[in-house]
């Protein structure tokens, strides 16, 4: 916990134009689990990182504190510059975040769930302009123009009066990607978003995210077991085992001659199990 | 047919009809009370800070564990003089059985508002919904959905525990018969049966309508 304080005059000097992402010697523990352990690593603007790993190995941990679902036991993180998981006090020292804080800093990202999580009691069109109303101020019409944008970018400008109940999953997932787009985020993560899916869905949900990391400079955190997304969306990979990175390098390298054994053995058991 | 008079039977049925009235005004009024009162008990011990949820907590649990019609007795010989409130019993009877019934209601939008998956909550936080929003426009249309089947239950048995008003003097449809028959000292299974009747031509309609809601709004 000492870190709360002692990491401020270090990081004092950040800068805007320097790491998105900055994790600075993360800790998360559930009791005496530990699932992060000093976690360093940095993300920069515009970059797209795969996380993979065996389950449990901290991977979703890491985006779940970054959209503040969780908060850090130790270390801080910053993004754009600024701490997320911390703020600054009149004093200039960092203080746990509050929540009108936080408020401000999720406004940032955007996060796509495995399962989706759609309101089932809005429309398509709803969900995608409820937070852009309500929490960017956006009048209905700007709102819903918007959102016939995005609809039409992930494919489904037709089904904009449906309910999420009348959707496959791969169009529910489609949906959330547009949901969460329509905050127009910096930062946008994506948990497993095509392991719910059957087979013969994820190809598009995955086509529409390769589109929009080809067509936008939004910066990607990816937890994946696709290693062919994977690899066509992501400039590095990220390795991890036990709450540490244990290898990184560019998708082609890490995928083709991994240097870990444990690498190695992730890599086989994942494609081994498709 | 000597056990029943059709006369007696013709001249109950525009009295029974009116006290009718009555049990009706008093089951809407109270579900009215009943409904809106349970959410905000529910609001209190799921938001409310630990000194407030308490007590608050004990009083409903109170509520719930006396009889009514205690409840009706104290609220209109104590309560009511006590604090001078100029209340009809009427009034007063339909503020104790909203209450009560409040207190039920309160753990079945409870159940409801648990019920709504964690995913949900995640989204709201990924998209920074703020708290009002989260509650009325995402959580409690949910929560509610779920719960409707319960809730529309709770107001069928209001309305047939409507007759403990008599005891207070309210002119309901089962008091109606009983002046009926005490003026008379008979016509008891006329003024019983038809009142009886009225009821089911009641509660069967509703209870049919709430099946189907039920269906409707399926979980």
């Amino acid at each position: 916990m000492a870190t709360d304080t002692t990491a401020a005059p270090v990081e004092a000097d950040t800068l805007v134009n320097g790491p998105v992402i900055k994790f600075d010697e993360v800790v998360k523990r559930y009791g005496d689990l530990t699932v992060l352990d000093e976690l360093d690593f940095s993300v920069e603007a515009g970059e797209r990182v795969t996380l993979i790993g065996p389950s449990g190995s901290g991977k979703t941990t890491i985006l779940r504190l970054l959209m503040t679902l969780e908060k850090v036991t130790d270390g801080v993180i910053w993004v754009e510059g600024e701490p997320l998981s911390h703020m600054r006090n009149s004093s200039g020292e960092l203080v746990r975040a509050n929540e009108s804080y936080l408020r401000e800093m999720r406004k940032r990202i955007g996060m796509v769930f495995q399962q989706f999580n759609l309101f089932p009691n809005m429309n398509v069109i709803r969900n995608v302009t409820e937070a852009p109303v309500h929490v960017l101020g956006l009048s209905r019409d700007e709102a819903n123009e918007r959102a016939s944008e995005l609809l039409e970018l992930v494919g489904l400008s037709d089904k904009a009066n449906a309910h999420p109940s009348q959707l496959s999953g791969g169009q529910q997932q489609r949906v959330a990607i547009a949901r969460a787009l329509a905050m127009r985020p910096d930062i946008l993560l994506l948990d497993e978003v095509t392991s719910a899916l059957d087979p013969e869905l994820v190809a598009d949900v995955q086509n529409v995210l390769r589109d929009i990391a080809s067509s936008t400079d939004i910066t990607m955190l990816i937890v994946t077991h696709e290693m062919h997304f994977a690899r066509d969306v992501s400039q590095r990979v990220l390795m991890f085992d036990k709450g540490k990175i244990i290898e990184e390098g560019p998708p082609e390298q890490l995928f083709t001659e991994p240097r870990e054994e444990r690498t190695q053995k992730f890599l086989r058991a994942v494609l081994e199990g498709r | 047919m000597s056990w029943w008079n059709n006369e007696a039977a013709l001249e109950l049925l525009p009295l029974l009809l009116e006290g009718f009235r009555i049990t009706l005004l008093a089951t809407l009024l109270g579900s009215l009370v009943a409904l809106s009162l349970g959410l905000v008990f529910a609001f209190i011990e799921r938001t409310a800070p630990e000194y407030v949820r308490r007590p608050v907590g004990w009083v409903l649990q109170f509520i719930r564990f006396t009889p009514p019609i205690a409840q009706l007795f104290f609220a209109f010989y104590v309560i009511r003089p006590s604090l001078g409130l100029k209340l009809d019993a009427l009034t007063v009877g339909i503020i104790v059985l909203g209450v009560h019934y409040a207190t039920y209601n309160a753990e079945i939008y409870r159940a409801g508002i648990d019920g709504v998956p964690k995913g949900q909550w995640e989204a709201i936080t990924a998209l920074s919904l703020p708290r009002n929003r989260a509650w009325f426009g995402v959580i409690l249309p949910q929560a509610f959905r779920r719960v409707m089947p319960s809730l529309g239950n709770n107001v069928i048995i209001m309305f047939k525990e409507v007759p403990v008003l008599s005891a207070i003097a309210v002119t309901e449809m089962v008091r109606v018969g009983k002046e009926f028959t005490s003026q008379h000292f008979a016509y008891y299974i006329e003024a019983f049966t038809i009142a009886g009747l009225i009821y089911l031509a009641a509660s069967y309609p509703t209870s049919l309508l709430m099946r189907k809601l039920e269906v409707r709004f399926g979980n």
